[in-house]
């Protein structure tokens, strides 16, 4: 009798492709699923769909030329891609920016993080079952965007930075229209918790879903907001600070939950500490140049440099190796993305299809940034 | 911990290892590929050094030579090393992995496989990760020629 039941019962190991175009993986990102009923039992990634090798075309672009690139691979943290690309030539090249340049540049990459955040936070709702938060989210996000337009020229690719400088000054309205915003989203924010983070359904689907421990982040190199939800320090505005970062006070969101939960935390409180450093920033922008002059044709002396900055899905690192010439000798970009991709079959084996859904959105991905 | 302190206790790990500030803001250990293993099991696993975190995995070809650039850094003591590794054999460029030291090495390894072609002896699960099985050659090398996908200037 107990043999019958077993036979009866009886599952089989199969496979299944989520993704390419799987609306949870919000890009063209392929996972081969091995699975026993409902319980994962690897999780493969397959790359490569918007693989356009940026780095090989580096290799033959001029350095303004490259950070054009950069808007292309985390296409939500563009302003701050762009940043990295600028830093390490100027770095290389010993040009100062001014004062100015450094204060807009933190405030913009600031707008930029909580413009990402929101939007993470909407399809995170999304990918959970609270369809709601995308509409809130975006509400609020094209105050930010519309800020962008009016002073980049752009709403998402903006291409403000350039080495040297920025591309132009900012706008008259900018600084009002920073306040007027940073006004508004102060009371909207506490909505955000009102409406998903203290849901029920919410809280169960992720609480305990997706635990890393930091010996895990560490040992993975995952950075960002899924490193300081399980407890790993890694804010490189904190230890490397960069632009004007060593002039702001801010707390660096930490959590040693590790869940999918806790990430979600992070992140909510970080876009609380985003809009404390434009405060402190925004009333006394120093006069200057907002462009340091370069040579029309950029040639980086003899040597490697790196640069790492933080962007809104962590630590973003270019490691340029220069010959001398107009050109990178070998480009490569330590992308935020790969890396965190890497934890996934760690953490999701054993789980639930759905468990792994709630997981991804806290994980953030964005899947040029993964690809490159 | 300075950068003389480190180069002392790293120098210890085994014979020829050779260290250069040259042209980098980190402190450069170029390390044959026989003693890569060891030495970065070590870099890691020492009390002093303690070089847990490793966030950046370079696949690099120099013209002669392939290899890899390591980028560590130490979370609790927050110093930097950067370990070099070089092979001059182009047709079946081997060296072990580190996947089992940092695991985040795994998946930058099966990058570098796909981009220069370098094999990594020990890794779980070798494959091309972002182009497809039957690519013919590899992109990122100096020498690699597509006339119809890339424009030569």
């Amino acid at each position: 009798m107990e043999q019958i039941v077993n036979n009866s019962f009886k599952t089989q190991e199969y496979f299944v492709n989520m993704g390419p175009q799987h609306p949870a993986a919000h890009g063209v990102l392929r996972l081969l699923l091995t699975i026993d009923g409902e319980i994962i039992k690897n999780v493969e990634p397959d790359l490569g769909y918007i693989h356009r090798s940026i780095e090989k075309m580096c290799e033959r672009d001029s350095y303004q030329q490259i950070v054009h690139l950069t808007d292309r691979m985390d296409y939500l943290s563009s302003h701050i891609n762009n940043e990295a690309v600028c830093l390490v030539v100027e770095n290389a090249l010993e040009l100062e920016v001014s004062e100015r340049v450094k204060v807009i540049r933190t405030i913009i990459s600031e707008l930029t993080r909580l413009a990402s955040h929101q939007l993470w936070w909407g399809v995170m709702g999304m990918d959970v079952g609270a369809l709601t938060t995308y509409f809130y989210a975006f509400r609020d996000r094209e105050l930010i965007n519309d800020i962008f337009e009016e002073t980049c020229g752009a709403r998402l690719t903006m291409n403000y930075n350039i080495p040297g400088g920025l591309m132009f000054d900012i706008h008259p309205n900018f600084v009002k229209r920073t306040k007027e915003f940073i006004a508004h989203f102060k009371k909207k924010l506490p909505e955000y918790d009102r409406l998903l983070t203290g849901n029920i359904i919410f809280q169960k689907r992720t609480k305990g879903v997706g635990v890393l421990t930091k010996e895990d982040a560490i040992s993975f190199g995952v950075s960002g907001p899924v490193g300081r939800g399980s407890g790993f320090a890694n804010d490189v505005r904190k230890y490397h600070p960069y632009s004007a970062y060593d002039r702001v006070e801010f707390n660096e969101a930490l959590f040693t939950e590790g869940d999918s939960f806790a990430r979600y935390r992070v992140r909510i409180m970080e876009m609380w500490e985003s809009m404390s450093i434009i405060e402190q920033l925004i009333d006394d922008i120093p006069e200057g140049d907002y462009l340091t002059p370069t040579k029309a044709v950029i040639k980086l002396p003899k040597g490697e440099y790196y640069q790492k900055v933080e962007t809104a899905r962590g630590e973003l690192g270019v490691y340029i190796n220069s010959t001398g010439t107009k050109n990178p000798y070998r480009l490569k970009f330590r992308s935020p993305g790969f890396s965190n991709l890497s934890v996934l079959n760690h953490i999701s084996k054993g789980g639930k299809i759905a468990d792994l859904v709630a997981t991804m959105a806290s994980f953030d991905f964005v899947i040029p940034d993964i690809d490159r | 911990m300075t950068n003389k302190e480190i180069q002392e206790i790293v120098n210890g790990f085994g014979e020829g290892i050779q260290f250069s500030e040259e042209e980098s803001e980190f402190l450069n250990v170029i390390v044959s590929k026989e003693l890569l293993y060891s030495v970065c099991s070590q870099l890691k696993s020492h009390p002093d050094l303690k070089f847990d975190y490793l966030f950046c995995l370079t696949g690099m070809d120099w013209g002669e030579e392939l290899g890899v650039i390591y980028h560590l850094e130490s979370i609790s003591n927050r110093h930097n090393i950067v370990v070099k590794v070089k092979t001059d054999d182009r047709e079946n460029p081997t060296l072990d992995s580190l996947s089992d030291i940092w695991r985040t090495a795994e998946f930058h390894e099966m990058e570098v496989f796909d981009f220069f072609g370098i094999k990594f002896n020990n890794h779980p699960n070798l494959k091309r990760l972002f182009l497809t099985p039957d690519w013919v050659g590899y992109p990122l090398r100096k020498d690699y020629v597509d006339e119809a996908n890339m424009i030569v200037k």
